[in-house]
């Protein structure tokens, strides 16, 4: 029988279940020992998502009460003209630091988090497939991030502003530290980030209830699968830019210096490539969760559930044509701006269609005035005034004046504040009852929203007439008499007003929330979504099977049957954590995937991962270097108890499916990781290839500069056969790795050897053979560009060769053969990938100057 | 001449009632939008320009603002049998859909044809060079015709009505010229020359200021814009391409003898006496400006006097020193001399 056409619930008879009652004795208390947590100490190794996205929600919020108070200590210092309170020194770390911790500690990570937790509950999965990852993921954010804040009570925190403009931010004007912090500091976090993106992608994919096709998946679902593609697509670029300024300052390879052939506005096209996206990353999940309140509120379905899974997608794609908007007063050409203007218009398109999506859906419905709705309606309100000012900036000549002014700083409010703070708290105030057995107070919720939405719009509505009557942002002070007095005050008595708010709301906290797994609150709202199902550690005792949109309200008993067992994989198969792995189009059942539990791995690995990139800022080489090979080593023991194998036959779930515990090739959650990995890192070098393609646009007459000679083609011939020799090893490989047979075939580990000897031969060739011409990356910026090819190739190749003796390792350990092969195909998929990577480079390195007509 | 000055005339009237505008459409002190740094009080034809695009954006946006709020709390309060008609699929496809594509299919090509008025360089243009530096801007303007170059610092005087072209780079990190009571901003950029255009249509002082944060002093680096008329302007221009002043009484010569001996000359310039350091501004005529300290304190021996024996904490991280050794005499003949220089 097929999950797709159970008989309409209300006409269903005991039979129709997938699993009949009484269910075996000791089932159930089976599948809750599998899930608890572990005691004493080891309760931070703990690994499932209630626990990891509830830490990881707390450290987001900590950093905007933080960041927040860097912003009262701003708005003191501007509350009256040549104001002594703060100086330049400081107050240039405030804002810098204030942005950052803003955008990458806090936004971000909070959209994260707030996934973590929320997405497998509304899928009715146990967990998300990777929950190593997020642990490592949320621990590496939290010993860097307060890592990274602290440096401001050293006078160590960057102040070159958070879009760190360089030559300001190079080593001639920013000797000291500080911009290394930022640069190593959110380096992490973004790591941190994609880890987290890859977990979503995969999660919503393929960990859903059975039924759940796409066409029913949950908007906040969707939201969070465009969020994920977005950080996938845009982070690679300030990953990049990032690595190419550090290496501008710690070995003076000259990408953004004008004097040696670099050119500043490289970083801002590609900071402003993830820069612009960004806002769109933070905004899309607060989207998704207001999709989710409303209907809940108004007590009816989303009205237009189509049109806004389609907006949501627009605005991803949309998202990535208009980064220029942020650099039109760079001179660059009248036709240029034209359609980066045409482009940044047009996103208020699928905004527009959101907003009305709400709006509609309130009317349809009976909106209950609860807090969360208030927070909802101030967000429409707030969020509606950002989005019209964003249109006015989108108009190039209005944004000549308004660039850089407060007028940004109060549009960029509107807009973040509306567009994500907002919904974040109505998302608190809705979804507290899920993980606290008590619901925060109503009677002081409105208190919050009073102060917070007037506090918004007291701070920032003046701001627009603050920054056309001619105050630029980013300074420390201002002179008396231009008329900017008045309204600086007026902004931060309301700045207090905010503060105040959320003071009230962190008291709330404090008096309500109580931590619950099986005795929560429970769907005080009456919603539809399956988060709100009777859930404990291991989220729900059985999986639900959903055929609508809002199976609560639809299939009205299925809270029950869900809880005693009815429907698929009511108890453990393995006997370990289990998750069921559902096809990524109409979710039926696939297989099941065997989760790992708590386990010491991932934080270890975590912490030294942070302190390899904290003690590199501080050029403690030789630590960090070892810190670097721990965090490695964590993760290869880590790894070590992953890709169990067939551990038992297939099992029977409930409903005629007998489905594997474990499978290979591209139907694996694995598969889907690594492909998703593999985009990122094809965006990291795409970007690569941009930068060097736009350093010959700034010179070109000199690429290659006069100086330079090209090595003789047969060098880079020879590391591209080489390179394709090693992928056709592993090729040969992957084939003798066919069939049942229970043990690897000895050529394998051979093979997989000669691979890596002829990998790591190219990757030789194609560095001697720049080496040898004499070429200097920090004489101009064609050298710099070619060892930043040449780097990233190494750095790939460094990790397949890690890949392919851990492969081989696992060989030894008799963990690898034909039907146990995820391990090879992961390290067959990055190798590959590492060689396409390796010839593009030999192609665009060696092939490009000659097309050019260089020497 | 006479299609400039019904040009200026123009603008002047456009300028009476966009203050009006300003006043009624903000609402905010009226002081505040008529200013010396404002964009809410354009002095010429291209901030003018801006200057409606701004209030046409702002009355457009407030009414689809009120429009969109009217309608949610409409869909909120209103009887469910009323609002019924507001409920349906269709109001996103007009409302979210087909409203914003007209409205900025109609907007767009507003815009662009702003875009394509403003900033738009004119054949006979005055020429004049700005480089941005940390925290101050060098001015130059190029010989051209039979007027001679001229080097000056931290301010721009400008003929009214004559169309200027500004090519503006910055040597050592991205700076932004902007004098928002002409137009928009430009980026100085170390390696790219970008080019600002306007035309001054009213006379008077005005204020430029850095909107690129660009380090430390960032919030203390402006200048003054002095529109003149023609023949003002002509009688500034000779005048600075004149040699330093000599001084004329024995104590401005102490000052004169401790500019030189105390070095000050290799860093700043003062043509005639054999000063000719380019690190700082050029001093040459410095008594003729309005302020110090890029655009932070008016001009006199008192401020210059402070200034030099206190650069470091009126402006902490400027690259000239404090010269807090002189003596209170020495201090107030060098500052004599600097003044003196006119």
């Amino acid at each position: 029988m097929s999950a797709l056409e159970f008989p309409e619930p209300a006409e269903r008879a005991p039979s129709d279940f997938p699993n009949p009652l009484p269910r075996p004795e000791g089932e159930f208390d089976a599948l809750k020992n599998t899930w608890h947590p572990p005691r004493g100490i080891s309760f931070i190794t703990a690994v499932n998502n209630t626990y990891v996205g509830l830490w990881y929600v707390a450290t987001a919020f900590l950093f905007f009460v933080l960041a927040g108070i860097l912003a009262l200590m701003m708005r003191a210092q501007l509350a009256v003209p040549e104001n002594e309170l703060i100086g330049h020194d400081l107050y240039n770390q405030l804002f810098t630091m204030h942005g950052t911790v803003m955008m990458f500690l806090f936004a971000v990570p909070a959209v994260e988090a707030a996934s973590v937790y929320l997405l497998p509950n509304m899928q009715a999965a146990r967990d998300l497939p990777f929950p190593r990852l997020s642990a490592y993921a949320f621990w590496a954010y939290f010993v860097g991030g307060l890592v990274f804040f602290s440096t401001i009570f050293f006078g160590l925190a960057p102040n070159g502003g958070w879009f760190m403009y360089p030559p300001l931010t190079g080593t001639t004007y920013s000797p000291a530290d500080n911009a290394d912090w930022w640069l190593l500091g959110i380096g992490f976090i973004e790591i941190s980030a994609i880890a987290g993106a890859i977990e979503i992608i995969v999660g919503v994919m393929k960990t859903r209830a059975v039924g759940m096709s796409l066409d029913k998946l949950p908007v906040y679902s969707w939201a969070m699968l465009v969020f994920a593609a977005m950080i996938v697509v845009g982070f690679p670029a300030i990953i990049l830019g990032t690595l190419l300024l550090e290496m501008e300052r710690a070995f003076d390879w000259p990408f953004f210096i004008a004097a040696r052939g670099g050119d500043p506005l490289l970083w801002q096209h590609l900071f402003w490539f993830f820069g612009h996206p960004e806002v769109y990353i933070i905004f899309l999940p607060a989207t998704g969760m207001v999709s989710m309140i409303v209907p809940a509120m108004a007590q009816t379905p989303l009205v237009g559930y189509r049109l806004v899974v389609l907006a949501l997608i627009a605005t991803g794609f949309l998202s990535f044509g208009l980064w220029v908007h942020h650099m039109f007063t760079t001179g660059l050409p009248k036709m240029s701006l034209s359609f980066f203007s045409a482009a940044s218009t047009a996103v208020a398109v699928p905004s527009g269609i959101q907003v009305f999506a709400w709006i509609t859906t309130i009317a349809a419905g009976r909106m209950k005035l609860t807090t969360p709705s208030l927070f909802v309606i101030g967000f429409l309100f707030i969020f509606t005034l950002g989005g019209l000012t964003g249109v006015m900036v989108a108009v190039a000549p209005f944004d000549w004046q308004a660039h850089d002014t407060y007028f940004i700083v109060a549009h960029l409010h509107y807009v973040l504040v509306g567009g994500m703070v907002f919904p974040l708290f109505a998302a608190f105030y809705y979804w507290v009852p899920v993980a606290s057995s008590r619901a925060l107070s109503e009677r002081l919720g409105r208190w919050v929203f009073g102060l917070m939405f007037l506090g918004v719009n007291i701070t920032f509505l003046p701001m627009h007439v603050t920054g056309l009557i001619g105050m630029p942002r980013r300074v420390y002070t201002y002179p008396v008499g231009m008329g900017f007095d008045a309204l600086n005050l007026v902004s931060t008595v309301g700045a207090f007003m905010i503060a105040a708010g959320v003071a009230i709301f962190l008291f709330d906290m404090v008096r309500n929330f109580r931590f619950a797994m099986e005795n929560n609150a429970g769907n005080v709202w009456n919603a539809s979504t399956l988060e709100w199902l009777p859930n404990g550690n291991y989220g729900t005792r059985s999986i639900p099977a959903v055929n609508s949109r809002e199976p609560l309200w639809d299939q009205p008993n299925l809270s029950r049957e869900v809880e005693a067992g009815r429907y698929y994989l009511p108890g453990t198969v393995t006997g370990g954590r289990e998750a069921l792995v559902t096809s990524p189009f109409d979710a039926r059942p696939q297989y099941i995937l065997q989760i790992p539990g708590p386990g010491w791995q991932p934080v270890l690995a975590a912490v030294f991962t942070a302190a390899f990139f904290l003690l590199l800022t501080v050029k403690l080489i030789f630590p960090s270097f070892i810190c670097g090979v721990l965090a490695v080593g964590c993760v290869i023991w880590w790894l070590w108890e992953t890709d169990p194998g067939p551990v038992r036959p297939p099992a029977d779930i409930g409903g005629g499916f007998t489905v594997p515990v474990y499978v290979t090739g591209p139907m694996n959650h694995s598969w889907w990781a690594m492909i998703v990995l593999m985009v990122v890192c094809g965006m990291i070098f795409t970007c690569l290839i941009f930068s060097y393609l736009f350093l010959w646009l700034v010179n070109p007459g000199a690429w290659p500069p006069a100086h330079v000679t090209l090595p003789e083609a047969v060098w880079p011939f020879l590391a591209a056969t080489l390179y394709a020799a090693g992928a056709f090893a592993i090729m040969r490989a992957s084939r003798l790795l066919r069939g049942d047979a229970r043990s690897a075939p000895r050529p394998v580990p051979i093979l997989i050897g000669t691979a890596l000897v002829l990998t790591c031969g190219a990757s030789a060739v194609d560095f001697l053979t720049l080496w040898q011409t004499g070429l200097s990356p920090s004489v101009h910026a064609y050298g710099a560009a070619v060892y930043a090819i040449l780097s990233l190739q190494v750095f790939f190749v460094m990790t397949t060769f890690i890949m392919g003796l851990y492969t081989i390792a696992r060989w030894l350990a008799s963990k690898l053969d034909p039907v146990r092969r995820t391990t090879f195909d992961n390290m067959m998929l990055f190798w590959y990938y590492t060689t396409g990577q390796g010839l593009a480079g030999l192609l665009v390195v060696h092939g490009f100057p000659r097309l050019t007509g260089g020497s | 001449m006479g299609v400039e000055s019904t040009r200026s005339r123009l603008v002047r009237r456009l300028r009476t009632r966009s203050g009006d505008w300003g006043g009624l459409l903000l609402g905010v002190t009226g002081s505040g939008c008529s200013g010396i740094q404002s964009a809410l009080d354009p002095a010429g034809a291209d901030a003018a320009r801006i200057y409606w695009l701004t209030i046409i954006l702002a009355i457009g946006g407030a009414l689809i603002f009120v429009g969109v709020t009217a309608l949610l709390l409409y869909a909120i309060f209103a009887a469910p049998a009323r609002r019924a008609w507001l409920g349906g699929r269709r109001t996103i496809v007009y409302g979210g859909l087909a409203f914003p594509i007209a409205t900025l299919s109609l907007l767009l090509p507003y815009g662009l044809t702003v875009m394509r008025d403003v900033d738009a360089p004119a054949e006979d243009a005055l020429q004049i060079e700005i480089i941005g530096e940390q925290y101050w801007w060098r001015v130059r303007y190029p010989a051209s015709r039979e007027q001679p170059e001229i080097v000056t610092a931290n301010e721009l005087r400008l003929p009214v009505g004559q169309p200027i072209t500004i090519s503006v780079t910055a040597t050592d990190v991205i700076h932004s010229l902007w004098i928002p009571n002409f137009g928009g901003k430009i980026d100085m950029i170390p390696g790219r020359v970008n080019r600002l255009s306007f035309t001054a249509e009213r006379a008077g002082r005005y204020r430029g200021v850095c909107a690129e944060f660009c380090g430390d002093q960032h919030a203390r680096m402006a200048f003054d814009v002095l529109v003149v008329d023609a023949a003002g302007f002509a009688a500034w221009r000779a005048a600075q391409a004149e040699g330093a002043r000599e001084p004329p009484t024995p104590f401005l010569q102490r000052g004169r003898d401790l500019f030189r001996s105390g070095g000050c000359g290799s860093c700043h310039a003062v043509r005639g006496i054999e000063a000719s350091g380019t690190f700082g501004p050029d001093l040459t005529h410095v008594g003729s400006r309005r302020t110090i300290g890029a655009g932070q304190l008016p001009n006199n021996i008192g401020t210059l006097a402070g200034w030099i024996a206190n650069t470091q904490h009126i402006k902490p991280g400027v690259r000239m020193p404090s010269y807090g050794m002189l003596s209170g005499e020495d201090l107030r003949a060098l500052a004599g001399y600097v003044e003196s220089l006119k």
